[in-house]
């Protein structure tokens, strides 16, 4: 049966990788992902899990032993956050280079130094070139909900690559809200047991990962490229399908809110998507024709979807929770580069906001849309990336 | 005992693999194949193991392997291990196969944590004293005053001693081993398969090569090795130390060869002076001797 629980979305990443009937898991404490896998710890030697539970030495021994399970033929969990992710670095690429369905929350929590705890997404957005597959939740339930499917996802043959969760520190991963839990009968309909088509086994013996000449290399990526593709078509079937039962769709690649008739599309990713709901309202109110589009999966990055979206948008305000140095924000810059050479050409601005865990509020976001329009108002971006609320 | 004659014919180290000519780690996978059979599953980091067998779409081992990151052969050969437990296979063993720089150096955090957590694995070091596969650079393995193309002078400082390391950690089994003594080799092997926890296996396995000898000496060298006592062989079992033969007849020093007799066969102990090989002489000198105290204490 159903359940409704209230629990912080590290919690309830943990009642969902019990949910998936994870077999495996390795991992290393860091703030703010702690109290997933000291959940998942309790959930194990209670015997709730039937799982192997390998309390590594660091992150980069957490993905490793994950590559092992995962090569070795059963369901793998890991979850980390900032530096331990970064940590793995090396071992992302290893595992999605394997073609290896592994599954891991990131508590995005920004990098040092200064030492800072707190939420934004360098730790991940950084790592959007080792070939894993990226959500980006808005809520505990979409934290539970993208979890179950990432791994329907992730097995699937035509994809084969491993996934990140990704949910911002304190503001879900320490947060109490209400979530609903769908019957583990309708769960495990939905993901049955992991069944490999191949995994190290002595009766069928092969080689994985062994040296491979630039006679092959190539063809091995073109691959790789080819299932991040079918992950596009893939992620919104699957995110129906599970709404089917569970009551609760997340908009595929891209969830949109008013986004139908907007001249002004804010575009963003996780919780700011939310909080940029409420300023759409406020300014709705106000005769301002402005919707928010949120970037659910940015790796596969929905190009086409945002192109459809600026077929009929006069300006795309992108709010980044991120940035890469020398460049502009991480969703400034795709949106960019998704619209080049397209008919429509809305005005883009970038504004970069909430970093090291700063709060972006509805109202932050109120001010932001109130500029573009301004903007948008005299046809011209005045600014190419804005610093929003930076202290003089 | 094992004998040579009982080993099986199988070989599972299959023909075309391209390790360089007298190469004492071939030697030794080899050896290892014959001990356990196929029903084994082996990790292989960065190492001469990764390219030994050939690139894709060929290989020339005939078990199942996971090749690996450089550092991480204890955790990913943990990850294997914890997923056969959950799909309840226990007739294969998980064997970690690492060089002296994947064991020694980089690879030296992920082996601890394994064998802190009592991973029931085998983790087999083949040790040739130096980074192989880049070519022959210096390691935490490399022995004092051997030449590399990072020491071009010779190394400044001794080796480490891994195998008391491993001892630290409390672990059931510890051996050392060498393809030159290939019936110990074996024997070892196969008791480490029978003990439930982490087992540490320390091979030294000459290296034309990188030591700069004749590729038809690897045998010779891995016995004079053993005979002068720069290479021992022992176990320690549940903390239990004991030298093996023919090191168990080596105790009294006058029945080891000079260690000079080793290190002037190799061309990279050419710069050595004979200071030096007093210094090197004193080391395995002292080392006989707290081998001589533990054997006797048990």
């Amino acid at each position: 049966m159903a359940q409704t629980v209230i629990d912080t979305a590290n919690h309830i990443v943990a009642y969902a990788a019990k949910a998936a009937r994870v077999q495996v898991i390795a991992a290393y404490p860091i703030t703010p992902q702690t109290s997933i896998v000291e959940r998942i710890a309790e959930l194990v030697e209670s015997g709730e899990l039937n799982a192997e539970y390998i309390r590594v030495e660091s992150e980069h021994s957490a993905m490793a032993a994950c590559i092992g399970a995962a090569a070795a033929g059963v369901r793998t969990f890991t979850a980390t956050s900032a530096h331990g992710l970064v940590l793995m670095h090396e071992a992302l690429h290893w595992a999605s280079g394997s073609r290896l369905p592994i599954v891991m929350p990131v508590v995005n929590r920004t990098l040092g130094p200064g030492w800072n705890i707190w939420a934004d997404y360098t730790d991940s957005l950084s790592q959007r070139d080792t070939g894993w597959i990226q959500f980006y939740c808005a809520d505990n339930q979409e934290v539970f909900d993208t979890t179950i499917q990432a791994y329907k996802l992730c097995e699937d043959e035509r994809i084969l690559l491993p996934v990140m969760v990704c949910l911002e520190a304190f503001i879900l991963s320490h947060t109490y809200m209400p979530v609903k839990i769908p019957a583990q009968e309708k769960i495990d309909e939905f993901l049955p047991p992991y069944k490999p088509k191949w995994f190290l086994d002595v009766d069928n013996p092969f080689s994985l990962a062994n040296i491979v000449t630039p006679e092959y290399y190539m063809e091995f990526r073109y691959m790789l490229q080819e299932a991040m593709e079918n992950a596009k078509q893939l992620i919104p079937e699957i995110d129906k399908e599970y709404g089917k039962f569970s009551g609760f769709e997340h908009g595929g690649l891209v969830e949109k809110y008013k986004c139908e008739d907007a001249d002004l599309i804010l575009l963003t990713m996780g919780t700011m998507g939310t909080e940029a709901k409420i300023a759409v309202d406020n300014l709705r109110n106000e005769g301002l024709k402005v919707g928010v589009a949120r970037v659910r999966v940015f790796r596969p990055f929905p190009k086409e979807e945002i192109r459809k979206l600026a077929e009929n948008a006069q300006m795309l305000a992108v709010i980044d929770r991120g940035i890469s140095f020398g460049m502009e924000g991480f969703l400034a810059e795709e949106t960019k580069a998704s619209l080049y050479d397209q008919k429509n050409q809305p005005l883009i601005a970038g504004f970069i906001a909430g970093l090291g865990g700063r709060d972006v509020t509805f109202k932050t976001i109120g001010k932001i849309a109130k500029k573009s329009s301004e903007w948008m108002r005299a046809g011209r971006v005045e600014k190419e990336t804005v610093w929003v609320d930076l202290r003089e | 005992m094992v004998s040579i004659k009982e080993l099986s014919k199988e070989e599972y180290l299959l023909k075309g693999h391209i390790a360089c000519a007298g190469c004492g780690p071939a030697i030794s996978l080899r050896l290892l194949f014959k001990a356990l059979g196929n029903k084994v599953i082996l990790v292989v980091p960065a190492c001469c193991s990764s390219v030994i067998p050939g690139p894709y779409p060929f290989t020339s081992f005939a078990v199942p392997v996971q090749n690996m990151l450089f550092e991480a052969t204890g955790a990913t050969a943990s990850g294997v291990v914890a997923a056969l437990r959950q799909r309840d296979i226990k007739d294969v063993t998980v064997v970690g196969w690492a060089g002296d720089g994947g064991t020694f150096d980089i690879g030296i955090q992920a082996l601890s944590g394994a064998a802190e957590r009592e991973t029931d694995f085998i983790y087999i070091c083949y040790d040739n004293e130096a980074y192989g596969n880049t070519g022959v650079q210096r390691s935490g393995a490399t022995p004092y005053g051997a030449w590399t193309t990072t020491t071009p002078t010779g190394k400044k400082e001794r080796k480490k001693d891994i195998a008391f390391i491993m001892a630290a950690h409390r672990i059931p089994y510890i051996a050392t081993a060498c393809p030159s003594y290939p019936i110990d080799f074996i024997e070892k092997i196969r008791k480490a398969k029978e003990i439930k926890g982490t087992k540490f296996i320390h091979i030294l396995a000459p290296c034309p090569t990188g030591w700069r000898y004749d590729t038809s000496k690897t045998v010779e060298m891995g016995r004079l090795a053993v005979r002068t006592g720069v290479w021992t062989l022992f176990e320690i079992e549940h903390g239990k130390f004991k030298l093996n033969p023919p090191s168990s007849r080596l105790i009294d020093r006058a029945k080891r060869k000079p260690v000079k007799e080793y290190l002037t066969l190799q061309g990279r102990f050419r710069k050595l002076t004979e200071v030096d090989i007093e210094k090197t002489q004193k080391w395995v000198d002292e080392d006989w001797e707290r081998y001589r105290k533990l054997a006797s204490n048990q």
